[in-house]
């Protein structure tokens, strides 16, 4: 019977009829469907990290070996800053929901109170992102990459990883960063020196019994990575063409460069929505301040701006999962 | 429309949502931290059962939020079966696809691979 009725309010209907469609608005639908889309988008992203994943299920990075730090605290700590991040994320999310909720009521404070609550939380979110991509960027241990790609790091007796910086000796070395002005063509070296020549690393393992190798093979029955005998390790740095320190597009100190790329590309993705969400909300903000949503009547922007935040936290749910859990 | 003209708050339930989502979460990183070896180290349709733990899991926190967060429940059932629906079977499709292709590359390319030179 509802859908035959016409409302009082015309201007809330498609065109102008009484009509609507699905009992929703035409900016709620819509919303609601462009939502869709953005998981499709999503679930493209996570299920191609899958395909890759199984690709290489036996040499894959371990993530909680990989993600192990916390601001101004110093160790080893799995986990915990990304279940921070996570929390600032449902947090900012029920700031939001309660934002829609006082909107309902036509409670302006309380929809500016919580609206600024929610743009502070996703501030902080986008703030322990940066800092989760510095520190994986400028790396932990240190390895070496051999010629075929392969990644190899360094652990102790205990099997725990050691940093290069803690036993590899410097020896005199005449190696400079190639410049441009030093070339005779228009180039200049890729990246930066290492702190460390390749050799410098061989010689200080050689001569440190305590140190072993352990490669990116995974054993099944532990599901830990393979450290292999001091002579099985000699053999393998035969073939060792870098000295790798953190993670980028094209190497990465923790194994699979292919790991390094989705973590950038899907978290880069993520903060993106975050960044835009940021963005609307601080403009709906602004209009619930200036009293718009109050003589228009209901605050629909507001419930409709909160669907997205909602959605970036739902998409989180799933990258905390399949990125740092599984 | 309903809840446009109630006025009352919600502010009790949605309160209790984060509740249970913030315990899911807790659950969740205690179990990503200690990995109990009996259902870290096996096997069970594909993956350790630990992995499936963390998929229902955060299947219940997505419910939790698209429910009673995005006010899911509200909605007409009809917009509800064309948005959840379409993207449940759509990524079940997906997900399906690549992991099972995914799977088979590495049973390709296994023998391959070189770990000793």
């Amino acid at each position: 019977m509802e859908a035959t009725v016409a409302t009082q309010s015309a201007t809330e209907t498609w065109n102008g009829g009484g009509k609507k469609p699905l009992g929703a608005s035409y900016g709620k639908m819509m919303m609601w469907f462009f939502i869709v889309s953005d998981a499709l988008t999503f679930s493209g992203f996570l299920a191609a990290y899958g395909l890759m994943r199984f690709k290489f299920v036996d040499s894959w990075p371990i993530a909680d070996e990989v993600f192990t730090h916390f601001p101004f605290v110093h160790g080893h700590y799995p986990m915990y800053y990304v279940a921070f991040m996570t929390f600032i994320l449902i947090f900012s999310s029920v700031t939001m929901v309660l934002a829609v909720d006082a909107g309902h009521q036509m409670k302006k404070g309380k929809v500016t109170l919580y609206m600024l609550l929610t743009i502070i939380g996703g501030l902080i979110f986008l703030g322990s992102q940066a800092w989760e991509w510095k520190t994986f960027i400028k790396g932990s241990y240190g390895a070496v990459q051999l010629n075929d790609g392969k990644i190899v790091q360094f652990v102790d007796e205990s099997g725990h990883q050691v940093a290069l910086s803690d036993f590899v000796q410097r020896t005199h070395s005449e190696r400079v960063a190639h410049t441009r002005s030093s070339g005779i063509w228009f180039m200049k070296e890729a990246g930066s020196v290492p702190p460390y020549t390749v050799n410098e690393v061989i010689e200080s393992f050689k001569a440190n019994a305590a140190i072993s190798l352990r490669t990116e093979q995974i054993n099944e029955d532990v599901k830990k990575k393979n450290i292999v005998s001091k002579e099985e390790g000699l053999k393998l740095l035969e073939n060792a063409t870098l000295v790798v320190e953190g993670a980028n597009l094209k190497v990465n100190e923790y194994g699979k460069t292919l790991f390094a790329d989705f973590f950038f590309f899907i978290t880069g993705f993520h903060g993106f929505h975050v960044f835009s969400g940021i963005v609307i909300n601080i403009i709906i903000f602004i209009n619930v301040v200036l009293g718009t949503y109050e003589r228009r009547g209901h605050y629909e922007m507001v419930e409709k701006v909160g669907l997205y935040w909602h959605f970036v936290d739902l998409v989180w749910v799933f990258v905390f999962t399949f990125f740092y859990l599984v | 429309m309903a809840h446009a003209e109630s006025h009352e708050s919600h502010s009790g339930l949605i309160w209790k949502v984060f509740g249970i989502l913030s315990i899911i979460t807790i659950v969740e990183v205690i179990l990503g931290i200690a990995k109990p070896e009996s259902i870290h180290l096996n096997k069970f349709l594909g993956t350790s059962i630990l992995n499936w733990i963390f998929i229902i899991l955060t299947l219940a926190k997505a419910y939790g939020i698209t429910w009673y967060f995005m006010h899911m429940k509200q909605e007409k059932a009809s917009l509800r079966r064309a948005v959840v629906w379409t993207a449940i079977f759509l990524i079940c499709y997906l997900a399906f696809i690549l992991l099972v292709e995914g799977g088979h590359m590495n049973d390709v390319l296994m023998p391959y691979l070189r770990w000793n030179y």
